[in-house]
């Protein structure tokens, strides 16, 4: 996911990235997406060449990545575990997941274990109140999460 | 010939592994030689059975669940093709209490048809609401949505005919229809279901409101937590458009209307219409101070529609079988169906479909069944993040617009979140002020600043320190966050937060340890 590429390299992909996705309406976050999933983050070097191409300034580029939760400024790890930290989730024990997540991953929210294998980030919901607690791992969902399946969870994203 | 199996791709069932299931029957079909084929239908709601397996028979639909891949050769060995006996056995699905006492009118189709089937949609009703549209002036069309009553499920109630006028009414050579998708509130997940389970009635009701008040262009804005939605409404619209229900000439008619699927960026806040509306433009997602509406200036400066999911996908009944049958069902100002999401700590969870007015406590004891731990219901949150935290003692309060804001609550997207007495409502008045501050998008003091404090209040109440006075703080706070803020999330954050203080004062008075020190 997070292939480090050269600087030349990023700002090129970024020019063919914009280049395909200039054309639609509202093209800005479309296209930051795309550079997320290509680089797994949003580099800084791809501002400058989004915000020429779309005739913005830097820093208002800038201001659309940092608002929203999705855009990460730095890599994640090769693995993103998503842990639902809303009512319903509460409502069934996550508080107490986290809290077993943080220990069995020796990190806090929002950070990447020291090998780099797992980022651990909170969720606000992810629509499956009724078996919750839930979790996101890459992309895949769990309900009904207990000790034993996060603990696999935790296993899977380690290797 | 062919039996048909039905295994959910219902990201609910997904997450309780429905993928596994789905995989162990194709290879238990393959080595058994069997002449059967599985069926990637949406899911019932009946999510404390999911993997929900059902098979068609003869004398109907028979559910089996909830299932899991090492059940699978024991169910097959049963007899399962011919709907045999076995322990996960449910009988017929529609006859399952739970399913059988809903009025499905907007998830008439959900888990029953293959949601990417245009054929299928159309052999259970679909597409008859546009095909009537399209011979329809646009003002009748409006006419009839207002006459059925259809009030906003997002969260407002705003009458959806009303909003329509106003843009068919609007003068503009480009005009938008944007669907919010963004389903953030715990507890909600209909929007999920449906753009997973029946894509294709939004499909038809954004059309409809395209026709209705002559925009051309659709957006659904959905989260980006929704991978699955987002996949199968993607599909779904490219099927449509194939087949010409979207295009340049809407089923051959002289409508134009496309749409497309957008993705935001897990911004709580872009849930708000205008919020919403920079976001789809690619700018911060700030709060727009109104007017303008957004149906005279909506996205891009044009007259724009925004309903959420249930509001727009309601639409094609109405048109099919006439306002007045819609209307008929519900209780004063609220007409129609809900569909009422059952979440957290309950044992019958998931989505029921039915005409406004049954009580909260119906809801809660009788067809959520009590909690999933078995202990007491302590408290129940009606709404989402915003809405109010209801006790046993409200119980009696119909599930109706009106009926909820009178008691300072509100129905909301209608997600209602079921708490045993293992909760800590001090704990939850926290978390309701924590998400504020998190999602704030930071235009005003009140909300940003506010929510923050709140925190800390709270916080100070929990470690004991001079509790009274703080408890005032915290309502003062509140006081001013609801008068002060621009959007509903600072202003209605509130509500869980006076609810939770109001309704279980005992927890809002923890063992005053540091007090009996002095
Ligand atoms: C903070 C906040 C979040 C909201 N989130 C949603 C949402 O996720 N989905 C939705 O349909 N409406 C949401 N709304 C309500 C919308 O602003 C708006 O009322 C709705 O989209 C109108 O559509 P409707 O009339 O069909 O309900 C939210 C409002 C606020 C203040
Ligand atoms: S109340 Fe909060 S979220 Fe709403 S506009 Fe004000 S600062 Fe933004
Ligand atoms: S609250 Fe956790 S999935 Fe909705």
């Amino acid at each position: 996911m997070n292939i480090q590429l050269p600087r030349a390299d990023v700002a090129e992909r970024t020019l063919a990235i914009v280049g395909e996705l200039k054309g639609l309406e509202g093209p800005l976050l479309p296209i930051l997406h795309e550079i997320q999933d290509e680089f797994g983050y949003v580099p800084d070097e791809c501002l400058p060449v989004i915000a020429r191409e779309l005739n913005l300034s830097r820093a208002e580029v800038y201001g659309v990545v940092t608002f929203y939760h999705d855009f990460r400024e730095h890599p994640a790890g090769r693995h993103v575990l998503k842990l639902c930290r809303a009512e319903a989730c509460q409502s069934m024990g996550g508080d107490r997941l986290a809290e077993r997540a943080k220990a069995l991953l020796g990190i806090d929210f929002h950070e990447t274990t020291p090998d780099g294998a797992v980022t651990l980030e909170p969720v606000y919901c992810l629509g499956l109140c009724s078996c919750s607690p839930s979790a996101m791992l890459d992309g895949e969902v769990h309900g009904r999460v207990d000790d034993t399946e996060l603990e696999a969870l935790v296993a899977e994203a380690r290797r | 010939m062919t039996v048909k199996i039905y295994i959910p791709r219902d990201a609910a069932a997904l997450a309780l592994g429905a993928e596994r299931v789905a995989t162990a029957m194709a290879d238990e079909i393959a080595a058994r030689g069997l002449d059967a084929t599985i069926i990637r239908n949406g899911s019932r709601g009946m999510h404390w059975l999911e993997p929900l397996v059902e098979v068609e028979t003869a004398e109907g639909r028979i559910a089996y669940g909830p299932v899991k891949a090492s059940d699978v050769a024991s169910l097959l060995d049963a007899g399962l093709l011919s709907g045999g006996a076995h322990a996960l056995c449910l009988g017929k699905t529609e006859e399952v209490p739970f399913l059988k006492r809903q009025t499905r009118l907007t998830f008439a189709r959900c888990g029953v048809i293959d949601p990417l089937s245009l054929d299928d949609y159309r052999a259970h009703g679909g597409l008859r609401g546009l095909e009537k549209a399209v011979a329809m002036q646009p003002a009748a069309i409006v006419a009839e949505v207002t006459e059925s009553g259809l009030r906003g499920r997002g969260g407002a109630g705003f009458p959806t005919g009303i909003k329509w006028k106003t843009v068919l009414d609007a003068a503009g050579a480009r005009k938008y229809i944007v669907c919010n998708a963004d389903e953030g509130d715990s507890g909600t997940f209909a929007d999920r279901m449906i753009m997973e389970g029946d894509p294709f009635v939004l499909i038809e009701g954004m059309a409809i409101a395209g026709i209705a008040t002559g925009a051309t262009k659709g957006f659904v804005y959905t989260r980006s937590e929704y991978p699955h939605a987002i996949a199968a409404m993607e599909q779904a619209i490219e099927i449509a458009r194939a087949a010409g229900v979207l295009g340049a000439s809407v089923l051959g008619s002289a409508h134009a209307f496309d749409m497309e699927v957008r993705t935001g960026a897990g911004a709580y806040v872009c849930g708000e219409e205008t919020s919403l509306l920079n976001s789809l433009e690619g700018k911060r997602g700030i709060v727009r101070a109104k007017p303008p509406l957004p149906a005279h200036k909506g996205l891009f400066d044009c007259p724009t529609v925004i309903n959420n999911v249930i509001s727009l996908a309601s639409v094609p009944i109405i048109l099919d079988k006439g306002a007045t049958f819609y209307r008929d069902f519900g209780m004063g100002r609220s007409r129609g169906t809900i569909p009422i999401q059952i979440a957290g700590n309950v044992k019958h969870s998931g989505l029921y479909e039915t005409a406004f007015g049954l009580t909260l406590g119906e809801i809660v004891d009788e067809i959520g069944g009590g909690t999933a731990s078995g202990r007491p219901v302590k408290a129940v949150q009606v709404g989402g993040p915003l809405g109010a935290y209801f006790p046993r003692s409200l119980f009696d309060t119909p599930f109706d617009y009106e009926a909820f804001a009178a008691k300072d609550g509100l129905i909301g997207h209608a997600g209602i979140v079921v708490f045993d007495d293992t909760a800590d409502m001090l704990k939850q008045a926290r978390f309701a002020m924590e998400f504020c501050a998190v999602e704030s998008c930071g235009k005003c003091t009140p909300c940003r600043i506010g929510s923050t404090r709140g925190v800390e209040v709270a916080d100070k109440i929990a470690a004991g320190i001079e509790p009274e006075k703080n408890r005032e703080l915290l309502a003062d706070l509140c006081n001013t966050m609801k008068f002060g803020s621009l959007c509903a999330l600072g202003g209605f954050t509130p509500y869980p937060v006076m609810s939770a203080m109001t309704h279980f004062p005992e927890d809002f008075s923890p063992a005053p340890v540091w007090e009996a020190a002095e």
